[in-house]
């Protein structure tokens, strides 16, 4: 039997971790992919390597991609799959989860890692530990840790596209709008470069000096849960365990204080900065350089040694 | 309405685990335990829409062994009404959990349930959803804003991006993310008053569930230990090790 992958896709383009949930799916079996909305997002599935089927949908029910009528059209499917995966994303926790219990299953969250058909690592304990569990059920519903596989290529693939059938409509809730910051940023799991500020920014306005320091490395900008609490960044920009999990190339840390709960957000990145005028901070534990200063002497010094060459 | 808060006893958020020599799990012996932070959250919300009138009755529930008491405590201190212990020795996964208290749903019949997005043990964020679905009502995850509108919910989430704002029907389920509110302390007259409050104590076979958990842990193991790296002295060091030494700029 194939295997399932729920795409997250913005109309054009298919995600970053989709395609990271593709790589993790191509493990398993042959790979179809779902498609909600967006017209031409269904040939850029298509065009993954390993995705020989995309079904889509354009019915405007599953415009919003509402967990009860996208579960509904997930259960639909699943007879003729053995495993249904989606990215990790806000989208894909929200759903999974309601497909497995409907399907009478155990979802399987975060996977970092596939065994086998049946057995997956996923962290427990903001990634402080990290269990291998072999699930009992029938069918598997999975969501994948995308920091955790390297994505397929976004093209070299020739998947067909077939429109699939509506299923009924629970008609339990309704979207009534969305307020989504529109940036020419990289996104933040997809970033090579991501740059995050803390508490110590003080304000929206200094803020500022962190985005100031992204654009000039091509980078995507984070924050800790402290900075996102104040109203500093946005809540999306939350980097950590019950935030974003990124893994990118440079993970640049400044003003923040490495709480288990951020750690768990970033420790995989593959080079990391600190920049914190407490030398016993414990960011400090995993960073590849550490730089004990004051930020807001430190980043303009920095701004200017970057400009240099 | 009537209102549900499941809440879960968790290893406290401050206490860096640590993976048992044996590989079988984590160390929870003798490590402080606490409600999981998105239910005390959880609490709160509930608590606050008594104070507005918008909540008849708090209902607060734990599943696993006696000592998640002292969350029940916790919860009826912060302004729940009442408890129910669902005992249960053993590893209780989230579609086991959501079994469970769908069978206390048959019997108390709330109009919403709000339930933390995550857990911060399991990390599993699954037992609202799935608790919805063994249901059918609808599901507000990751909610940083709830409102009464309409006959029903409008909730604010927080999503990839940014917010969205979804109308619910009732009875729904909400999870709570962190910018719903800042949950109080409990006050000592409230800690003594919940001392009197009723906690009702059942079994898994009481309900008629079988918990039996569908995954096995072969083996937890400590993630790969990250080597401190070294201290720069300049903003100049730092961008020559960054361009010539780990060449990431
Ligand atoms: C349930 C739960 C979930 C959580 N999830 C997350 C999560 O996903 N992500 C997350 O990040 N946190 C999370 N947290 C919060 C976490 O525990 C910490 O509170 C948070 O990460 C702290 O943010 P911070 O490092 O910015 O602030 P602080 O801990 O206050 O650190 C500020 C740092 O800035 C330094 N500093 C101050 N001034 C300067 C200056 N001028 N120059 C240089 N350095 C300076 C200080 O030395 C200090 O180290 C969670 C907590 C809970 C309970
Ligand atoms: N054993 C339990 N007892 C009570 N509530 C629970 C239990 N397990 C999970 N929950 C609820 O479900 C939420 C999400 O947990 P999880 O799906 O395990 O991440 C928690 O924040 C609790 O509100």
């Amino acid at each position: 039997m194939a295997v399932l992958v729920l795409v997250d896709h913005d109309g054009a383009t298919v995600s970053q971790p989709t395609r990271s949930t593709v790589a993790a799916a191509t493990k398993l079996g042959e790979v179809h992919a779902l498609v909600l909305g967006g017209g031409a997002a269904a040939a850029a599935a298509a065009a993954m390597p390993g995705v020989t089927k995309v079904l889509q949908t354009e019915d405007a029910l599953y415009a919003h991609a509402l967990a009860e009528p996208v579960a509904a059209l997930l259960i639909a499917l699943a007879p003729g799959y053995s495993h249904l995966l989606a990215p990790a994303s806000a989208a894909g926790k929200n759903v999974m989860p309601r497909v497995a219990a409907l399907l009478d299953v155990q979802v399987i969250s975060d996977i970092a890692d596939v065994i086998d058909a049946d057995t997956f690592v996923r962290p427990i304990y903001a990634g402080n530990a990290l269990a291998t569990v072999k699930s009992a059920d029938a069918k598997k519903v999975i969501t994948v840790r995308a920091a955790s596989f390297d994505p397929v290529p976004a093209s070299g693939g020739s998947g067909t596209i077939e429109t699939v059938a509506t299923a009924a409509d629970p008609g339990l809730s309704a979207f009534l709008g969305a307020e989504i910051a529109k940036s020419e940023r990289p996104e933040l799991t997809a970033a090579k470069i991501v740059v995050s500020g803390g508490r110590a920014m003080g304000s929206a306005e200094n803020f500022a000096i962190i985005e100031a320091l992204a654009d000039r490395l091509g980078a995507a900008v984070g924050a800790s849960r402290a900075a996102v609490d104040a109203g500093y960044a946005p809540n999306d920009h939350q980097v950590g365990q019950t935030g974003k999990i990124v893994a990118p190339d440079l993970y640049v840390a400044v003003g923040i204080s490495g709480a288990i709960q951020h750690l768990a957000g970033m420790k995989d990145s593959k080079v990391i900065v600190a920049i914190n005028k407490d030398e016993e901070a414990p960011i400090f534990s995993v960073a590849d350089y550490g730089l004990v200063a004051d930020l807001f002497k430190a980043l303009p010094e920095l701004e200017t040694e970057l400009a240099k060459k | 309405m009537k209102v549900l808060v499941p809440v879960k006893r968790v290893v406290d958020y401050n206490v860096k685990v640590r993976v048992k020599a044996d590989g079988t799990g984590v160390e929870t012996a003798n490590v402080k335990m606490s409600m999981n932070p998105f239910d005390e959250i959880g609490v709160e919300e509930a608590v606050r829409l008594k104070e507005k009138g918008v909540a008849s009755e708090i209902i607060a529930v734990s599943a696993g062994p006696t000592a998640c008491q002292e969350q029940i405590r916790t919860a009826l201190a912060m302004g729940a009404d009442r408890g129910i212990l669902i005992e249960h020795d053993g590893v209780l996964e989230p579609l086991a959990v959501a079994k469970l208290l769908k069978a206390i749903v048959a019997k108390e019949s709330p109009e919403l349930i709000i339930l933390g997005k995550q857990a911060i043990d399991d990390d599993m964020n699954a037992t609202g959803q799935m608790l919805a679905a063994l249901l059918g009502w609808a599901q507000g995850t990751y909610a940083s804003k709830i409102e009464s509108a309409d006959g029903g919910l409008k909730v604010t989430r927080e999503i990839d991006g940014g917010l969205e704002i979804l109308q619910l029907k009732l009875p729904a389920i909400i999870t709570t993310d962190l910018r719903l509110n800042e949950p109080r302390y409990a006050s000592l007259p409230n800690i003594m008053k919940a001392r009197k409050k009723p906690i009702e104590t059942v079994k898994p076979a009481d309900l008629g569930v079988d918990v039996t958990p569908r995954l096995t842990v072969l083996k937890v193991e400590e993630p790969a230990k990250r080597q401190a790296g070294k201290k720069v002295g300049s903003v100049q060091e730092l961008v020559d090790k960054l361009r010539n030494e780990a060449k990431v700029i």
